[in-house]
């Protein structure tokens, strides 16, 4: 008799292909309602995935999406039960997937909507008042260093227009000639939804920097003052300062 | 094994916060899939804190594969702990069904053979959870569409001898009693009467869909329909045997507006009324 | 208080003098994230479409193109002349009638 690892491992490989697994049994039409397992798998793993990449469905259409789905939740099932973390390998996956090269950009906007689904679920924390960090930070501008709320996250995109095609394929949006230039965006959770504003990329370096703890005049070095100023008043605007602190190995502060 | 009200509840869909928040408080308690809690912040959690403050919580685990042949996901267990920790639920539920296999996450109750070899091992993961979470908890009984040849337990015996050897709880979903007896000819007025109801915490109410095929009906578990007639039936039979059990209307597909859940709860409502007055007199 | 110090303090204090709260205007309409990835315990949606068929996408097999919004749309030249875009004529052409 097979033990239950081998049952389970012989009723898992049959979700994925034509054959039944040994000893199931029904009281006819064991295909058919064997069936209601394999479609269950497919469809809401699909689905599942085609709600935290609807651009990209968008994008692709339908019959498209729901083709890639397929193959995509069975070459990479989630690895972890929570589902609003499923997806991660979906980015590269399109990059590798012929029938999609001739959207080079795809993986781009998957990225975005990747990010989108992380900032959503970080933790919360409360913004710094602006006064108070204005206040802070002018003694000593170089050596500050920012705490940044989890939830922001910065996109870069190496060749396209990402963010303007992002956009362009919301609810309502239409397709309009992008820019020609590469884009970047700062993306973060505002009210009920997570928010995509798109920056300069120099400006989404130097928050990319600070999130990773340069202090301010490192993460400024070799950009133009208005870049950092206004990759400074970005942050502070959306509330994405949430903490101050000084850098320790200066020796220009008191 | 639950401090849930002996009334009705409803799982809380994150559409419908708004009309609930702005609904006077009538149900005894919300539902939640735990899967859904499991981020660090932002809005579900700021909505589910709000609604802990009005509502008795029960936390509904839809992804630790309790049926799996391998060990558990620690980290699952660990996020299944800080949640009951956050939250304090009234109850804890989970399924008697595998989910996983080698490291794949399915997204579906699968079934299992039951013998004692699969005893075994559900009763050392329901033992592990309960440790894990601190309390114990409940053991819903599954849809299913197929059965196992090597089978050498009854469902019902199944159940019971998990309940004897863990001391945890059990969800009884009458609807699923409905699909698997339907879809195995199996007559569900049988199945609930060898149901150990005297473990019984709560009680599921859903919706299913229905196929026909040459061998008979096929009910699917779709979450996505009001509760059928005969479900209504089998759950006021109960009720007047049992006494009053807390009782959840879930819908999971297709959910309508929130006026629709609390129809379905209300008709929930007057027959746990029914069934308190038949016991009092 | 080095010269590069002084351009980036009055920068930043510049751009705290300009910070008058976030506004809605500069966020696009977008699809919400809500409800992306819930998990549920329905079973569903029936017998009909069962997931089992394989798709070989790297021969003529594949017979699905990008039909999407900007399935049609090319992205312009970068800015040293170079063609981003493959021609959707390229994929089509191969697809079995």
């Amino acid at each position: 008799m097979q033990s239950h690892l081998e049952t389970q491992a012989a009723f898992r490989a049959a979700l994925n292909n034509a054959e039944l697994p040994p000893g199931i049994t029904a009281v006819g039409d064991l295909d058919r309602r064997f069936s209601v397992y394999r479609n269950t798998v497919a469809h809401s793993l699909s689905e599942a995935l085609g709600q935290r990449f609807p651009s990209v469905a968008r994008i692709v259409g339908d019959a498209f999406f729901k083709a890639v789905a397929q193959i995509f939740v069975t070459a990479h099932p989630p690895r972890s039960p929570v589902l609003h973390t499923y997806g991660d390998a979906f980015p590269a996956f399109l990059a590798s997937f012929p029938p999609a090269a001739t959207l080079p950009y795809l993986p781009d906007v998957a990225r975005i909507e990747l990010l989108r689904g992380e900032a959503y679920h970080a933790a919360d924390a409360d913004p710094m008042p602006a006064d108070t960090c204005a206040a802070q930070i002018s003694a000593d501008p170089d050596n500050a260093v920012l705490s940044l709320h989890p939830s922001l996250r910065v996109f870069v995109s190496d060749s396209y227009p990402a963010v303007s095609i992002w956009a362009m394929n919301q609810p309502g949006g239409a397709a309009v000639p992008p820019p020609p230039d590469a884009e970047a965006a700062l993306i973060f959770r505002r009210g009920d939804n997570a928010a995509v504003l798109k920056i300069d990329p120099d400006a989404a370096r130097i928050v990319a920097a600070l999130i990773g703890g340069a202090p301010l005049g490192a993460a400024c070095q070799d950009v133009a003052p208005d870049i950092a100023a206004s990759a400074f008043s970005t942050l502070l605007q959306h509330g994405l300062i949430i903490g101050l602190s000084q850098a320790k190995e200066s020796g220009t502060h008191d | 094994m639950t401090q849930l009200p002996d009334t009705v509840g409803i799982g809380f869909k994150r559409s419908h916060f708004d009309a609930l928040q702005a609904t006077p408080n009538r149900l005894g308690f919300l539902e939640v899939h735990a899967e859904n809690y499991m981020g660090d912040g932002g809005p579900p959690h700021a909505q589910l804190m709000k609604l802990r403050a009005d509502y008795a919580l029960s936390i509904h685990g839809v992804g630790l594969s309790i049926g799996g042949a391998g060990p558990l996901d620690r980290d699952h267990l660990t996020r299944l702990k800080n949640l009951c920790e956050r939250y304090q639920p009234e109850s804890f539920s989970e399924h008697l069904a595998w989910s996983s296999h080698s490291d794949a996450f399915l997204n579906d109750l699968l079934p299992l053979p039951y013998d004692d070899e699969t005893l075994a091992t559900v009763c050392e993961h329901i033992d592990q959870l309960q440790s894990a979470i601190g309390r114990p908890m409940l053991l819903e009984n599954p849809s299913t569409y197929v059965t196992f040849e090597t089978s050498t337990l009854a469902e019902t015996d199944f159940l019971r001898a998990i309940v004897d050897r863990t001391g945890c709880g059990l969800l009884l979903d009458v609807n699923n009693v409905f699909v698997s007896c339907t879809n195995h000819r199996a007559d569900p007025r049988a199945y609930l009467a060898a149901f150990p109801t005297q473990a019984v915490g709560e009680i599921h109410l859903g919706g299913h869909d229905e196929e026909e095929l040459p061998s008979g009906p096929l009910l699917i578990d779709s979450h996505g329909a009001p509760v059928a007639d005969p479900v209504w039936t089998l759950y006021a039979e109960t009720m007047h045997r049992l006494g009053p059990r807390p009782t959840l209307i879930e819908w999971d597909t297709d959910v309508p507006a929130l006026s629709v859940l609390l129809d379905e709860a209300n008709r929930a409502a007057d027959i746990l009324d029914g069934a308190r007055h038949a016991i009092a007199s | 208080m080095n010269t590069k110090t002084t351009t980036l303090a009055l920068a930043i204090l510049g751009a705290c003098a300009t910070v008058t709260g976030a506004s809605a205007q500069d966020m696009e309409k977008c699809f919400g994230v809500a409800l992306a990835g819930e998990n549920g315990c329905a079973a569903g949606p029936g017998t009909t479409c069962a997931g089992t068929s394989t798709i070989d996408y790297q021969g003529n097999a594949w017979s699905l193109v990008p039909a999407g919004t900007c399935a049609d749309m090319a992205v312009p030249a970068a800015a040293d002349g170079t063609d981003r875009m493959g021609s959707l004529e390229e994929l089509t052409r191969d697809i079995p009638a």
